[in-house]
């Protein structure tokens, strides 16, 4: 099936409460998927077409307010609509799930693939110091997977998760094993993990507060700082990666999502002529893998930052190698995806093989 | 074994369906399989292709810069492809509509008459599998008998009914393909 069609299947399967969202190419099919499998009439799930993306951010925040599993999809400019709402989360520090299956722009671009929004996702994308977690699939089987560990994510940092995908992903059509059922959760259950909720008060328990405005800058302050404290508990804890051939690698190429799928054709291709290049894909692009990074360009004699943009990611790249090695970076923009060629052609080129 | 495909030609010959049920049939062997469509804002008499990779092992990555074997449909698609096909490919063509042949020396041309052979039998339709058909005469990367699975699979069941003259489509692939 279809990347975006296995989102909405693994929605259905983890035991998501909602799903709010506004149609937009390429990632229609999620909600397209939806509406034909009814999940109201089986699990119960709510699947709304809200008005509009800003519509849909905001019922995402009431929703994951009351404790509920909720999420919505949308792609680039429709989730620039949603900064506002996503640091509001942030703020609150409520969890939600949104997914971005990026297509090219700047504005409203391109429908085709591109990894543009790479600044937006790792630098918040709203007001304030806040991050969100940014989880990257590269693979229909990881648009599956990736829903419910967004959601365990969201709810046990109580921040809000993003799945950044692109029109690759979630357009391709492979082979997937969807994750078995798992029920919704049950009023208890919300009030027992979500003591903070506003779940209506029974029980004379303190008067719960959804809200991200303090006035006082004493208590804004310490708000800020806790938050710090539980971003630095998950650059600590959650950083995920996948490496490929790096033991003997003297070349390493970072990519994450498609373009890692594209790299690892290249990889394969170049280590048939004898160049020993390797591949770092990160999973999480916040929290980055920033450590694994310094550590592997100790051995490196360059490295390159392939991604579907002008250049984003390698910022990351480049301040965690703190010039041991060089770093270069290859891409398109407007929506064209590079081949296997041309990374082949343009890697011997960067470092002269 | 991994087998590249490009299928391309107008929109609304059925080029993404005839990849989606080659895709669907190769599933049904085991096998691993992509199919990554050229998507946008596609209509009838727009240009339509799709990428299927089929393979043994896990696919890296669903786009790529050369193909196995190319099915081309219209001349613009021809003109885009001709030079991608690996040396000693396959690509088959559709003669309908193609002014200039295809003029590499060093892969094999297969030229079919698909769209007179769908007339003939009163099923313009069937078209894209009489085009499958010829291509599995030539790569039988998949049986007859998993691509009727594969159409079960893909078509909704109140078009079930049509099963059979799809199948009578293929094998008239098999036939018409020199």
């Amino acid at each position: 099936m279809k990347g975006n069609e296995a989102i909405a299947h693994a929605a259905i399967r983890c035991g998501c409460d909602g799903y709010f969202g506004y149609p937009i190419t390429p990632q229609s099919e999620i909600l397209e998927t939806l509406a034909v499998e009814k999940p109201w009439e089986t699990t119960g799930m709510v699947v709304l077409q809200a008005e509009s993306e800003v519509a849909s951010i905001n019922m995402i925040y009431g929703g994951g307010g009351s404790g509920k599993r909720v999420m919505t999809s949308s792609s680039s400019p429709g989730v620039a609509l949603m900064q506002e709402g996503i640091a509001y989360m942030a703020g609150a520090e409520i969890p939600g799930l949104i997914v971005n299956v990026q297509r090219g722009g700047p504005g409203l671009g391109t429908i085709q693939p591109s990894q543009g929004d790479y600044f937006q996702a790792t630098r918040g994308g709203g007001n304030g110091d806040y991050y969100v977690l940014v989880l990257a699939p590269s693979s229909v089987q990881e648009m599956a997977d990736f829903v419910d560990l967004s959601f365990e994510l969201a709810f046990k940092y109580r921040i809000p998760a993003m799945i950044l995908s692109d029109g690759v992903v979630g357009q391709v059509m492979e082979k997937v094993v969807l994750p078995p059922f798992k029920p919704r959760r049950t009023e208890e259950e919300i009030l027992r993990e979500c003591p903070w909720a506003t779940t209506g008060r029974k029980g004379g328990r303190p008067i719960n507060v959804i809200t991200s405005l303090e006035l006082r800058p004493e208590a804004m302050e310490r708000h800020n700082l806790h938050l710090q404290e539980k971003y630095q508990q998950i650059r600590e804890n959650e950083v995920r990666y996948e490496e490929l051939l790096v033991d003997d690698a003297e070349y390493l190429i970072v990519a994450f999502g498609s373009a890692a799928r594209i790299a690892q054709k290249a990889i394969s291709e170049l280590r048939k002529e004898g160049i020993r290049v390797g591949l770092l894909r990160p999973i999480t692009l916040w929290p980055f893998p920033t450590k694994r990074i310094a550590e592997l360009s100790g051995h490196m004699k360059g490295m390159l930052t392939f991604e579907i943009n002008a250049g984003q990611m390698v910022e990351d790249v480049r301040l965690a190698v703190e010039g041991r090695t060089p770093v270069t970076h290859y891409g398109k923009m407007g929506g064209i995806v590079p081949t296997p060629d041309e990374l082949i052609e343009r890697l011997k080129g960067d470092f002269s093989l | 074994m991994t087998e590249e495909i490009i299928i391309s030609g107008f929109g609304g010959q059925g080029v993404l369906s005839m990849g989606k049920i080659l895709a669907y049939s190769a599933l049904m062997e085991g096998k691993e399989v992509s199919w990554m469509p050229a998507y946008g804002p596609e209509q009838r008499g727009g240009t339509a292709n799709v990428t299927v990779i089929v393979s043994d092992e896990r696919i890296s990555s669903p786009i790529v810069s050369t193909y196995d074997t190319a099915i081309i449909l219209n001349q613009p698609s021809l003109e885009k492809f001709e030079q991608s096909i690996k040396p000693g490919g396959t690509l088959i063509y559709d003669g309908y509509g193609i002014s200039v042949p295809p003029q590499r020396k060093d892969i094999h041309i297969y030229e079919i008459n698909a769209m007179d052979a769908a007339a003939e039998m009163g099923n313009p339709k069937g078209f894209n599998m009489i085009v499958l058909g010829a291509l599995l005469k030539v790569r039988p990367l998949v049986t007859v008998e998993n691509v009727l699975k594969g159409l079960r699979k893909t078509l909704p069941e109140r078009h079930h009914h049509l099963i059979p003259a799809n199948e009578a489509a293929l094998r008239k692939g098999m036939e018409i393909i020199g």
